[in-house]
């Protein structure tokens, strides 16, 4: 048997070379899965810039009632805090209404109807809570569960896990959208990189502007045919050597071009919206090309359906150190509708039940006011949403105290997250280790605890 | 484990005793330390099993652990073979030992359980006699039974040193030159002079900054351009002047505080301040500071010591005998480094200590340009008018700047439209004059604005770039993260009379130097005004002053033409207003609301609030306000505002020219505590003071230990481990993998070296010979192990571990770039100088912020310098660099992946670059190859390529393409056309396109072969 320490690092081609490994990767380093999966892939609606915990997912009258006052010193004292540094500390009550939705009468903010209406597929998780207080660190954490750059995100792990289930798409697909109102904080590439994990595993992020795949378009004027005609050449010139060097690098290398011409070909009909029916534009709220959420979240079923393994929709602009209440409302609009249409469009497809669908970002909102109407970072309590794939819909899991400050009850951190969405997926967290700097580097640390409550 | 095969089974071939750092420490380290190591607060059962008198002592119940020579009587033994539930390792902890393993396990109780230091921290022993590598790797390999291969044929040989020691594959003569030579020393000559090229300098210096994590921009939050590359430079320097390593460790380290510190010294010490940083709002600086004293012990713990000390930043080391206390002793060095938690991203602290790299004669120089300009500026002053005056004249409205409602507006290949009374698009505001852009949107451009501004008499013709938030970038280009406007000029129709400036002027409160006003009309293509506003919510507003004063009838127009041909892609204005002035208006608008359409203005609402105001009641600000307007508006003072302005301009233009770059300034040093758990809150534990790794000795230093106290100390006979980290780290650049393969971790979780002889041979010989870098990699390369062939493999040695043949490797990233430039012909060989950015693909940069970014591709023969040159964006790399494994530089990095994916093969096939490098290779491989058939040209151009001849069928498979792609071209003219329109390089011109864009599709399959980007 092979450890997975002998293909790490840079491993000399015409020794064992990269070809045993690019095998063990196309099916994926746990074979077999640790135990049986309840789904097979993630779709990850990422809300970057740190959502409001308050007024989205966690309702809190105690905070309405605590509206001007000061906030007290027992909740705040040591604590991090970023912008509202040497400021005064003010309770600021919840800017939106809540409402109880569906037979398990969960409560979302009024704002969100449609993800109400499906809330019975939804697990609501009120208790996570992180260690980094900016957005590069806590995104670097939620991504690859450490704060230092270099670590595989997530989406890497998984796919390092379970190898894809598709030889025409790249098995880690990473989409961005921008929304209006807050502040666009950028979002390193490093969240998708496959850091010490070979870089095939590296989410390929797909543009709504200019080429869908970075490098997909053949040069001008040259056509498909003589691009197929080119790549068959290189293919001979390469077997050519390989028959004089054995070499097995340079199979490799010709099944990369294979891959890279498969690609070329079915990104178009990936991209190609217009085989959707109006009513499935019309209930995403999808306009094909316009990049919005709503369209990525029409694209990530569809790169779902293709066998693409982890798919993460990056929204930005939920960082609301102002106004609060006015760009909630505009990010319900851009993301209420889109995320509830893709999880009635994964169940009717009967894909619900082996898709895991994660939203929620880096950190959640202080309850404390920033500038009189808006709230700033805040890492002790935050609200995040999995349906399907083996997860409990129609619960809410675990609390903030009364001010919706810290999580206390059933506190779930990044690592336990990070543990279940694995499990669900039939990988023990503790088991799929990489060797690195003499440790055994997983993607949950040193910690992370399955949260069984909430699995099916 | 394999590993680990290989090594007890190459021990056991050669019946030689179980050795403890061979064999017993690699299985322990990884399975047992982790409970029974050196970590105190996770020991199990207060056994610890790395040291020997812990071992065997005998626990409470009398039981010793390891009864040396009685394996039986061993309770380890018992455990590790139990099969039971008290088997160790526990299943818990998810390590299972392999039967060979328990075995040798066993066997090494049996032989007496004899420990050893580890290797990596026992002193340097230089091996007895005359040894040498090759004499070292064969003995080793006639031990295990095993051949060395023959050396590898001179084609090949030269192919191999060619890319190892400069990046560069050699030309087909020189190939030639080497094959041919007979002389007894051809191949020596060959290796001094490539180790004597600036290439060589490039190729190390590629490595050693991956390793000190040197990149271009800061890497957290808004990633902003940080002043670094003459750091780079220095690096490079050094390496071409083979500086002894000793020297160079420091002056990166400590180079401030030698004695009468070289500006080269001192940016040697950028080394320090080259990590990544935050200007987010909201950081808290503790927190931070805490991240950038981390990253230096990190980083220089992995770079001079091949060790792992960030592991003990919140405990002691598992495996290695580093505790915390080691790791804040370590950071304590770097405590008096001065910098602060928030890093500022603009504005005049940007980035915090600095060095202006002047030499003498540009010092002197640029004193004298701005004692021009202080004297002009005085000279100004003396003729200050009044505020009465000024408001008289205001009140009057000769100050005023008058919106010009255009009657036409065209531009070469974009869409001019004139908001007059309509709309402005998305807003309820009329245009009042503006015109916007849309539409094609070439790099250059040129608007041509006609106003018709009826009767009058104007003093001063201004040009106003409005932003808005449909623009990319900054939002004030259509294309760029700044607006360039390289000239305005001006003709009066009837009649055709050019209109001459005086001197121009610009409301930005802070422009770049390289965006002086005087730009716009210096006939200069090449420069520009503009504005990169960030955030400080001006509006960048040109005024032009008159030579004389224009009078227009009614029926007068003026054509304004707006150039922007300077180098700067897509700088090209969105959106514009033209205004008028009457008399001497200042320079200045009130900022553009989203509520209120822009009005003619007199003068602007700043300083009228100033005016309002009694003189003691301004703030300095705004009594320089009040005494610039004065200025600028006195009518008398024109000629000494022109002469000012000119001055201005002439310190600007220089003052860019001379670089700046980070470096370390010592101050007060802040008191380091150990933070436990790493947590930067955490107060309570104690101070330490500056201290090497305890285990590793104590400096002989009275008081507070330097910076430089500890370079000195990395760089001592006392310390083994920065001469077997560096030689380790060089074994790689010539292998593909170190002589121990975990390059950033020589210690007990890293790798016991099979050739641990041979590193110490290297790494005696290296600091004998006065740490001559040089004369280390010379000595590897003139091996014979090393020339020889790459072929075969060994199923007894499947990794090659012994080294009986040399590796395959595939090139790094930078170098794979390198080649298809060098072989194509349009390589730019230039030492050292600022980085430069490589086509890239639009939008790849949209997810940054503050500010929002566009990029603006090198233009000329910056274009096609060397990978090692590109523009090093932490968190966006670019992207053809990232598929091919570069270190994105956000931490230290010793070891790159070696990935073969798609995403690299449609980087070879559909890249600009390399599309343009295969382009400029045809247009060559035309004009050179001597037959004219489309097989010998496809011979000749894989003949540059590779450096040998294609045999017959490699030459069938580029003849049968070249006949496909002909077929093609000749019936697609139009496609021939597009594909050679690719990059700017220029074309071949008389050439038949359709033979061109066949020969093209050659090269571009020769570009892309897997032996083009590989060494064998």
């Amino acid at each position: 048997m092979l450890t997975r320490r002998t293909f790490l690092g840079r491993t000399a081609a015409g020794a064992l070379g990269m070809t045993a490994l690019d095998q063990l990767l196309a099916k994926g380093m746990v074979t077999p899965l640790h135990h049986k999966p309840t789904a097979k892939r993630v779709i990850f609606l990422y809300q970057a810039g740190g959502p409001s915990h308050l007024e989205t997912l966690d309702y809190k009258p105690r905070l309405a009632e605590m509206h001007g006052k000061p906030m007290p010193e027992s909740f705040t004292k040591g604590q991090q805090i970023a912008q509202l540094q040497g400021k005064p500390l003010i309770c600021y009550g919840p800017q939106l209404g809540f409402k109880k939705f569906g037979k398990s009468g969960q409560e979302l903010c009024e704002l969100f109807p449609q993800m109400g209406s499906v809330s019975d597929d939804l697990c609501i998780i009120r208790s996570m809570w992180g260690e980094q207080i900016n957005h590069d660190p806590a995104h670097t954490l939620m991504n690859t569960g450490s704060i230092l750059a270099g670590r595989p995100s997530m989406g890497s792990w998984v796919l390092y896990g379970l190898g894809a289930e598709t030889e025409d798409l790249p098995g880690y697909v990473v989409l961005m959208s921008a929304g209006r109102g807050g502040q666009m904080q950028p979002i390193a590439a490093r969240q998708w990189s496959a850091g010490i994990l070979p870089s095939k595993l590296q989410g390929v992020k797909l543009n709504s502007i200019g080429d869908p795949v970075l490098y997909i378009q053949n040069p001008d004027g040259l056509g498909a045919e003589l691009q197929k005609d080119t790549i068959g050449a290189v293919g001979k010139l390469n077997q050519a050597a390989y028959k004089s060097l054995q070499d097995p690098e340079i199979l490799t290398r010709i099944s990369q071009y294979e891959m890279a011409f498969r690609m070329q070909t079915s990104v178009p009909g990936l991209m190609d919206m217009s085989t959707e029916p109006k009513s499935v534009l019309e209930d995403y709220g999808a306009t094909p090309g316009d990049g919005s959420f709503a369209s990525n979240c029409l694209l990530a079923r569809r790169l779902a359906e293709r066998g693409v393994r982890f798919i993460q929709l990056y929204h930005r602009d939920w960082d609301h150190h102002g106004g609060v209440k006015a760009n909630v409302a505009l990010k319900a609009e851009e993301v209420d509708r889109p995320t509830a249409a893709l999880i009635r469009d994964l169940k009717q497809r009967g894909m619900l039940e082996d898709t895991l669908v994660v939203w929620g970002g880096e950190f959640g909102r202080t309850p404390m006011s920033q500038g009189g109407d808006g709230r700033d970072h805040h890492i002790k309590g935050f609200s995040y949403i999995l349906a399907g794939g083996g997860i409990r819909g129609g619960i809410t899991h675990g609390a903030t105290d009364e001010l919706g400050y810290a999580a206390v009850e059933k506190p779930v951190s990044v690592h336990d997250f990070h543990a279940t969405m694995l499990h669900v997926l039939g990988i023990d967290h503790l088991r799929m280790t990489v060797k690195f700097q003499g440790l055994d580097a997983r993607l949950t640390g040193v910690s992370g605890e399955v949260v069984k409550e909430i699995l099916a | 484990m394999l590993l680990f095969l290989l090594c007890s089974s190459l021990a056991l071939l050669a019946q030689e005793p179980v050795r403890f750092n061979r064999d017993i420490r690699p299985i322990m380290s990884d399975t047992c330390f982790r409970c029974h190591g050196p970590d105190r607060s996770s020991r199990m059962a207060n056994l610890r099993l790395d040291i020997r008198e812990e071992a065997i002592k005998p626990n409470r119940r009398g039981l010793a652990p390891i009864v040396p020579g009685d394996p039986a009587k061993s309770h380890i033994i018992q455990r590790i073979f139990s099969d039971g539930g008290n088997v160790m390792p526990p299943v818990s902890a998810h390590k299972t030992l392999t039967a060979a393993q328990k075995d040798t396990i066993r066997r090494w109780v049996a032989e007496g359980a004899v420990y050893e230091g580890h290797w990596a921290y026992e002193p340097v022993r230089r091996p007895a006699g005359n040894a040498s590598i090759d004499s070292l790797i064969r003995a080793r390999l006639a031990k295990s039974g095993l051949q060395p291969a023959t050396e590898a044929d001179r084609r090949t040989l030269i192919r191999r040193l060619s890319l190892d020691l400069t990046g560069i594959p050699p030309a087909p003569e020189e190939v030639d030159r080497f094959v041919n030579d007979t002389a007894a020393n051809a191949y020596e000559r060959l290796v001094d002079r490539l180790i004597g090229s600036q290439r060589y300098a490039e190729k190390q210096a590629m490595h050693w900054l991956d390793a000190v994590r040197y990149a271009d921009t800061a890497g957290f939050h808004g990633d902003n351009p940080i002043p670094a590359w003459p750091y780079r430079d220095y690096v490079l320097q050094s390496i071409h002047e083979n500086q002894p390593f000793d020297q160079f460790t420091r002056e990166q380290l400590a180079g401030d505080l030698l004695p009468n510190a070289t500006p080269k010294q001192k940016t040697a010490s950028a080394y320090n301040r080259i990590l990544r940083v935050s200007a987010e709002g909201g950081v808290q600086p503790k927190e931070y500071l805490a991240k950038y004293g981390a990253d230096r012990v990190r980083t220089t713990a992995t770079v001079w010591l091949g060790s792992t000390l960030g592991c003990a930043e919140c405990h002691d080391h598992k495996f290695d005998p580093f505790t915390a206390k080691d790791f804040y002793a370590m950071k304590a060095f770097f405590a008096d480094i001065k910098e602060t938690g928030l890093v500022p991203d603009r504005g005049p602290k940007a980035w915090g200590s600095q060095l202006d790299l002047a030499t003498p004669e540009q010092a002197a120089k640029r004193a004298g340009l701005k004692k021009a300009v202080d004297e002009a500026s005085a000279a100004l002053a003396k003729h200050r008018g009044t505020v009465e005056e000024l408001q008289k004249r205001n009140a009057a409205g000769e100050l005023r700047w008058e919106y010009q409602r255009p009657v036409a507006a065209s531009a070469i290949k974009a869409k001019l439209t004139i908001h007059n009374d309509a709309k402005i698009p998305g807003t309820e505001l009329t245009g009042n004059g503006l015109v916007v852009a849309s539409g094609p949107n070439p790099e250059n451009e040129t608007y041509t604005i006609t106003i018709a501004p009826g009767a009058g008499r104007w003093a001063q013709l201004g040009v106003m770039a409005v932003q808005d938030e449909s623009l990319p970038g900054l939002g004030v280009a259509r294309g760029a993260d700044r607006l360039m406007i390289s000239e305005v000029e001006a003709e009066v129709q009837p009649g055709g009379k050019k209109l001459r400036f005086a001197t121009a002027a610009s409301g930005v409160g802070f422009y770049n130097l390289d965006q002086n006003p005087m730009n716009a009309i210096d006939g200069n293509p090449a420069t520009g005004w503009g504005g990169s506003p960030y955030h400080d919510g001006m509006l960048p507003f040109l005024a032009l002053r008159l030579q004389e004063p224009l009078a227009t009838k009614a029926d007068t127009r003026i054509v304004i033409r707006l150039r922007q041909d300077t180098p700067y892609r897509k700088a090209t204005a969105g959106r514009v207003r033209i205004a008028l002035s009457p008399g001497l208006a200042a320079p200045i608008m009130d900022p553009q609301s989203k509520k209120h359409a822009m009005v003619d203005q007199g003068l602007p609402a700043a300083v009228t609030a100033a005016l309002k105001k009694t003189a003691i009641e301004r703030s300095e600000d705004e009594a320089a306000l009040i005494a610039r307007v004065l200025d600028w508006t006195g009518e008398p003072n024109q000629k000494q505002v022109a002469a000012l302005q000119a001055a201005q301009a002439k310190l600007d233009a220089f003052t860019f020219s001379i670089p700046r770059v980070l470096v370390t300034e010592a101050t007060k040093p802040e008191p380091t505590r150990i933070l436990a758990r790493g947590n930067f809150m955490d107060e309570t534990s104690p101070v330490v003071e500056p201290a090497i790794p305890g285990f590793l000795g104590r400096l002989p230093v009275e008081g507070r230990a330097s910076r430089l106290d500890l370079a000195n100390w990395l760089i001592s006979k006392d310390n083994p481990l920065t001469a077997r980290a560096y030689v380790n780290r060089q074994w790689r650049i010539f292998f593909g993998t170190g002589l121990s393969k975990v390059l950033e971790d020589l210690g007990s979780q890293g790798e016991w070296p099979v050739h641990a002889d041979v590193m110490d041979y290297l790494a005696a010989e290296f600091m004998d010979s006065g740490w001559n870098r040089k004369h280390l990699a010379k000595l590897i390369v003139m091996s014979e192990t090393y020339r020889q062939a790459s072929s075969g493999t060994s199923e007894q040695d499947p990794e090659n571990k012994l080294l009986s043949r040399q590796n395959r490797m595939r090139v790094d990233a930078e170098i794979v770039r390198d080649v298809a430039l060098s072989v194509s012909g349009l390589l730019t060989e230039h030492f050292g100088g600022p980085s430069v950015r490589p086509y890239q693909p639009e939008g790849y940069l949209a997810a940054l912020n503050f500010p929002k970014r566009d990029y603006s591709a090198t233009r000329g023969p910056d274009q096609y310098r060397r990978g090692l040159y590109t523009f090093w964006q932490r968190t966006f790399l670019h992207p053809s660099l990232v598929a091919f494994d570069a270190a994105s530089r956000e931490e230290c990095t010793m070891n790159r992946t070696a990935s073969n994916t798609p995403l690299q093969a449609l980087v070879l096939l559909n890249d600009p670059s390399f599309v343009e490098a295969s382009r400029v290779f045809a247009q060559h491989t035309l004009q050179q190859s001597p037959a004219k058939t489309g097989e010998a040209r496809a011979g000749w151009a894989f003949r540059r390529a590779l450096g040998r001849a294609p045999n017959a069928e490699e030459l069938g498979v580029l003849a049968e393409l070249y006949q496909k792609a002909l077929r093609k071209f000749d019936s697609d003219p139009a496609g021939a056309a597009a594909m050679l329109r690719v990059g700017d390089a220029p074309g071949l011109s008389g050439a038949n396109a359709a033979e061109l864009a066949a020969t093209m599709t050659v090269t571009r399959a020769v570009l892309n072969l897997h032996e083009t980007i590989t060494r064998n």
